[in-house]
C-alpha cells in the first residue's frame, strides 16, 4: 500500500501542496474522524473500546464484501450478486452443518467445520467464476450478468431451505462438528475474530494490489483494457479472477454472518451489495475503473458502519439513517468527480 | 467538365488563418468555390485540411481573414448557422444513428411537425423524392444499420441535400467505399453539380480526386502552396506541392542485415463481415532492417500489424518469428518471444491514463522485475529510469501523471514501453501520428538506433515523406495486398502512384 502512497505524494508534488487538495484526497479519513468526534460528543457510550469492537465486528461483514467489490470496480465492472452469494453460502454452510443425507449410501454425513468452511468458499468462488465467465467470454455487461446471478443465487438459496432458516449451527460434540460459532463469537487478544479476518484480508489484498504483477494487471486493465491487452496483460484471466475472488469473499462474509447469528437464512444479505458499492465509492474508487485502493475502501466501510451505529446510539430513527447514508454516498461521488475530473481533462 | 457556363463564385476565402496559441494551423489561405463545381483540398495529415474544412463549415472561427459568401463577408457562430446559409458537411465518420430509420435520420432534429405530432407521411414523401434524385432505391423505413456503408453515405448526402445545401463539404467520402460505390458517388456529385451545388472535396486518393475535381487547393504545413484549375495540373504537380522538398527525417542507417527475424507468409485477415482486409500477404523482415509500409486509409496496414501482434485472428497463413510459428500464441507470449507492437491510436490502445508515466513504461515488462509473487521496487525503478533516459521522455519523473506529457512524449512512452520488453521485432503503426516534426525526427532516430543494434523495425505511415526517411525498404499496400516494393532511392511520385486506386485495378 505504500506504493500508492508514493504515487500520491508524487502527484501532490506535481500540482503543488494545498489544504484543499489534502482535504480532498484524505476525505474519507477526515469524514471518519469527524463522525467519531461528533458522536463521541453526543453520546458518552460511543467513544469506548467495547463499543468500537462491537461496531467493528458489524463493519467486518460489509468490509469483506467491499474488498471484493473494490477488485471488481477496479476492473471497471460491478458485482450485484455478492449479497445473494452471501446468503447462498450461509445456507450451504447451514445445510452441511445439519448433515448431508446421502440416499444411495443410506448415511448422513456430518463434515467437520474446516471442511464446511472450505466447501462454502468453493461455492462462493464457483458462483463468482460464473459471473466472470459470463462477462469475460460471453461479453455480457457486468451489470446484467451479476444482476441475473443475483436472482439465481437468491432463488437457489430459497429453494434449498424452502424459505426457512437453519437455526442450529452449533454442531454437537458426538458428531465432531462443533466450533462453527468461533468465527462470530470468539476473540483473539480481545479483538473479535471477524475483525481479524477483515484485517488479514485487507492486508493481503493491499499487498496484492500494490506489489504483485496481478495488481498491476488489474489497475491497467481497469484503466484501459485495450492498451493493457496490447501490452500483454491477460485481461480475460484478470476479469475472471476478480469476480471469483469477489464471490469467494462474499462466501467469507456469509460464513462470518451465519456464525455471528448462529443461523443461516436465505434472505440474509439483501441489499448488502449496495452498501459494499457505497463503501468503495466513499473510499475514492472510480466506478469507471483503474482508480482506488484498499485503504480508501476500508475507510469507506468504517464511515458507513460508524455513522449508522452512531445514529442508533444517539437514538435517531432508522429512517434518518437511510437518509444520512444516501447523502454521504452522493457527496462522495461528487468529490470523486472533482478529484478525477481534473486529471481526466488533462489527458 | 465545366457544365456550368456562368463561372460564378459562391464563396471565397480571403487570407484565412487559424492559430491555436503558438501553433499556426492555417496561414493565409485564399481560394474560391465556384457554383456547380468541385474544389478539392489536397494535403498530408496535419497540413491544415481539416482546420480549413471546420472553418468553412462554421465549426471553428478563423483567427484572421474573412469568408465571403455571395459577395458579402460572413461569420458563422456555429455549424448550424453555416447550415442555415446552405453550407453542409459530411464527415468522414458517419454521424447517423444506426438503430433509427433512414427517414428519422434525415429529419433528425428538424422533424416536420403536423397537427398530431411528427408528420411521418410528409417526411417519407420528401425522403422518397430525395432518393429518387440520388437514384438510390432505399426505403425510408429501413434502419440505417441494415444499409451498406456506401448507402449510408448516400443517406448522409440526402440529409445534407434535404436542407437545400448549396455548398457540400465531403471529408474523405470514398475511404469506406468499394470501387463501384465510388462510381455511384461520383455520378451523384456530377448530378449535384448540374443542379448548381458546389462541392468541397477532401481525399487522400489523389488520382480518384483528380477525376472529379475542377479546382485544386494544395496545403502544406498550414500554408496554401498552390491553387489551380484542373486543366493546368496533374498528379505530379499535386505531389510536388503537397510534400515539398525541404523535409528531412533522416536517412536509412548503415546497419548489418542479418537473418530473417519476422516472416509473414500468405497471411489473410477478415473483417467482421468476412471480407478480407489483408489478402494472402507475404513479407520477410531481417534483423537490422527497417521496413516502411505505406498505404492509404483502409489499405490493411493496421490489420496486418495487429494480426502479427495477436490482437486480430487470421484466417490463413503463417507468422514466423525467428524460425518459429507464433500464430497460435497469445499477445503476451508473442511479446515474450520478442514481437512487439506500438499501436496506432495511443490514447485508445497505447496508454493507461489512470496510471503514472512509470507504470505505463513498465506495464509490458512486469515479469522482468517480479521475483516470486512480489514486484521488486528497485528493479522497476531502474527499468523506468533507464527507459526514460533511452527514449528521452521529457517528464518530471516516473511518478508524473501520463496526461501531463505532450503528445510526442506520450508516444515515446508507448514506444519505450515496448522497447523495454527487449523485442527482436518492433512494429509501429503510424508512429508519427499527431506529433510535431521535432518529436517525429526523434522517434525515427530511436528506430534507426534500434536497427543498428540488430532490431527489425516495421513502421507504417500514410505520409509519403516519412517513407523516404530511415526505411531501407518501402512496401506499398493497397486493398490488403502489397502493390509495390521499392528501395530507398524511389521517388515520392512512384510511391504515391502505387498506392492509388487506378494502378492496382
Amino acid at each position: 500500500m505504500s506504493d500508492t502512497t508514493a504515487t500520491k505524494t508524487a502527484k501532490s508534488k506535481d500540482s503543488g501542496f494545498s489544504i484543499g487538495r489534502l482535504l480532498l484526497e484524505g476525505r474519507a479519513f477526515f469524514a471518519l474522524i469527524a463522525i467519531i468526534a461528533v458522536f463521541s460528543f453526543l453520546s458518552p457510550n460511543y467513544f469506548t473500546a467495547s463499543n468500537f469492537l462491537i461496531m467493528s465486528s458489524q463493519v467486518a461483514i460489509y468490509g469483506i464484501l467491499s474488498i471484493g467489490m473494490l477488485l471488481v470496480i477496479l476492473n471497471g465492472g460491478i458485482d450485484l450478486s455478492v449479497g445473494s452469494i452471501l446468503a447462498l453460502s450461509g445456507v450451504c454452510a447451514g445445510a452441511m452443518m445439519q448433515g448431508v443425507t446421502l440416499d444411495f449410501a443410506g448415511v448422513i454425513l456430518y463434515p467437520p467445520v474446516w471442511a464446511v468452511v472450505v466447501l462454502t468458499l468453493m461455492v462462493g468462488a464457483a458462483v463468482g467464476a460464473l459471473n466472470g465467465i459470463l462477462i469475460a467470454f460471453f461479453k455480457v455487461p457486468p451489470f446484467v450478468a451479476t444482476l441475473g446471478v443475483m436472482y439465481v443465487a437468491r432463488g437457489v438459496a430459497l429453494l434449498m431451505t424452502n424459505g426457512l432458516t437453519y437455526n442450529n449451527l452449533r454442531g454437537s460434540e458426538e458428531l465432531g462438528n462443533t466450533g462453527f460459532n468461533w468465527l462470530g463469537f470468539n476473540r483473539l487478544w480481545g479483538v473479535p475474530i471477524s475483525v481479524i479476518v477483515l484485517a488479514v484480508i485487507a492486508i493481503l489484498t493491499g499487498l496484492m494490489l500494490s506489489r504483485s504483477a496481478f495488481g498491476r494487471w488489474l489497475y491497467a486493465s481497469g484503466g484501459n483494457e485495450r492498451a493493457a491487452e496490447l501490452s500483454g496483460v491477460p485481461v480475460r484471466r484478470v476479469k475472471i479472477t476478480v469476480y471469483t475472488l469477489s464471490g469467494m469473499l462474499a462466501a467469507v462474509a456469509g460464513l462470518v454472518l451465519a456464525s455471528q447469528l448462529t443461523s443461516a437464512g436465505p434472505t440474509a444479505g439483501t441489499t448488502y451489495e449496495l452498501t459494499a458499492i457505497a463503501a468503495v465509492v466513499i473510499g475514492g474508487a472510480a466506478l469507471t475503473g483503474g482508480r482506488g485502493n484498499v485503504r480508501g475502501t476500508m475507510l469507506g466501510a468504517f464511515v458507513i458502519g460508524f455513522l449508522s451505529a452512531g445514529l442508533v446510539i444517539i437514538g435517531v430513527s432508522s429512517y434518518w439513517q437511510t437518509v444520512f447514508t444516501g447523502a454521504v454516498i452522493v457527496l462522495a461521488v461528487l468529490l470523486n468527480s472533482l478529484q478525477y475530473g481534473r486529471g481526466a481533462r488533462k489527458g | 467538365m465545366n457544365a456550368h457556363p456562368e463561372n460564378e463564385v459562391v464563396m471565397s476565402a480571403r487570407n484565412v488563418a487559424k492559430s491555436y496559441g503558438q501553433v499556426h494551423a492555417l496561414k493565409g489561405v485564399n481560394f474560391d468555390i465556384h457554383r456547380g463545381q468541385v474544389t478539392t483540398l489536397f494535403g498530408e495529415n496535419g497540413a491544415g485540411k481539416s482546420t480549413l474544412m471546420k472553418i468553412l463549415s462554421g465549426v471553428i472561427q478563423p483567427s484572421s481573414g474573412e469568408m465571403i459568401l455571395d459577395g458579402q463577408p460572413v461569420t458563422f457562430a456555429n455549424a448550424n448557422e453555416a447550415r442555415d446559409r446552405g453550407i453542409s458537411i459530411i464527415h468522414q465518420e458517419l454521424s447517423l444513428a444506426p438503430n433509427m430509420s433512414v427517414r428519422d435520420n434525415i429529419f433528425m432534429g428538424r422533424e416536420i411537425m403536423g397537427p398530431a405530432g411528427v408528420d411521418f407521411a410528409e417526411e417519407e414523401r420528401q425522403v422518397r423524392k430525395l432518393m429518387e434524385e440520388l437514384e438510390e432505391d432505399i426505403d425510408p423505413q429501413t434502419p440505417v444499420e441494415e444499409l451498406r456503408l456506401g448507402q449510408q453515405q448516400i443517406v448522409e448526402i440526402a440529409r445534407a441535400l434535404s436542407v437545400d445545401s448549396r455548398i457540400l463539404i465531403m471529408d474523405e467520402p470514398t475511404s469506406a467505399l468499394s470501387a463501384s460505390e465510388v462510381e455511384v458517388l461520383f455520378k451523384v456529385i456530377r448530378d449535384l453539380n448540374a443542379k448548381g451545388v458546389s462541392i468541397v472535396y477532401i481525399s487522400h486518393h489523389l488520382e480518384e480526386a483528380l477525376t472529379i475535381t475542377n479546382h485544386a487547393v494544395v496545403l502544406r504545413d498550414g500554408n496554401m502552396t498552390a491553387y489551380a484549375p484542373r486543366s493546368e495540373i496533374d498528379l505530379e504537380w499535386i505531389v510536388r506541392n503537397m510534400v515539398g522538398e525541404n523535409y528531412d527525417l533522416g536517412s536509412p542507417p548503415d546497419t548489418e542485415k542479418r537473418d530473417v527475424a519476422l516472416s509473414i507468409r500468405n497471411l489473410s485477415v477478415p473483417d467482421q463481415t468476412g471480407q478480407d482486409l489483408v489478402r494472402g500477404l507475404s513479407l520477410d523482415v531481417r534483423a537490422g532492417e527497417i521496413v516502411c509500409i505505406y498505404g492509404l486509409m483502409g489499405a490493411g496496414r493496421t490489420e496486418l500489424l495487429e494480426t502479427c501482434a495477436g490482437r486480430l485472428q487470421q484466417t490463413g497463413g503463417e507468422i514466423v518469428l525467428e524460425g518459429r510459428e507464433v500464430s497460435h500464441l497469445s499477445i503476451a507470449e508473442r511479446i515474450a518471444r520478442g514481437l512487439a507492437l506500438v499501436p496506432e491510436d495511443r490514447q485508445r490502445d497505447g496508454l493507461v491514463q489512470t496510471m503514472t508515466v512509470g507504470q505505463n513504461l513498465s506495464l509490458a515488462s512486469i515479469a522482468r522485475f517480479t521475483r516470486g509473487i512480489f514486484t521488486q521496487r528497485s528493479a522497476e525503478k531502474k527499468l523506468i529510469d533507464d527507459t526514460i533516459r533511452d527514449v528521452t521522455v521529457k517528464t518530471s519523473g516516473g511518478g508524473a501523471a501520463i496526461g501531463s506529457l505532450s503528445g510526442g512524449n506520450q508516444q515515446k512512452v508507448v514506444i519505450g514501453k515496448m522497447l523495454a520488453t527487449k523485442p527482436k521485432v518492433i512494429m509501429l503503426d503510424e508512429p508519427s501520428r499527431g506529433i510535431d516534426i521535432g518529436a517525429k525526427a526523434e522517434v525515427f532516430r530511436l528506430l534507426a538506433e534500434g536497427a543498428k543494434d540488430g532490431l527489425a523495425v516495421i513502421y507504417s505511415t500514410s505520409e509519403v515523406s516519412e517513407c523516404l526517411s530511415i526505411a531501407h525498404r518501402i512496401i506499398v499496400m493497397h486493398k490488403g495486398r502489397i502493390s509495390a516494393e521499392f528501395d530507398s532511392t524511389v521517388s515520392k511520385e512512384k510511391i504515391m502512384a502505387a498506392s492509388g486506386e487506378s494502378v492496382a485495378a
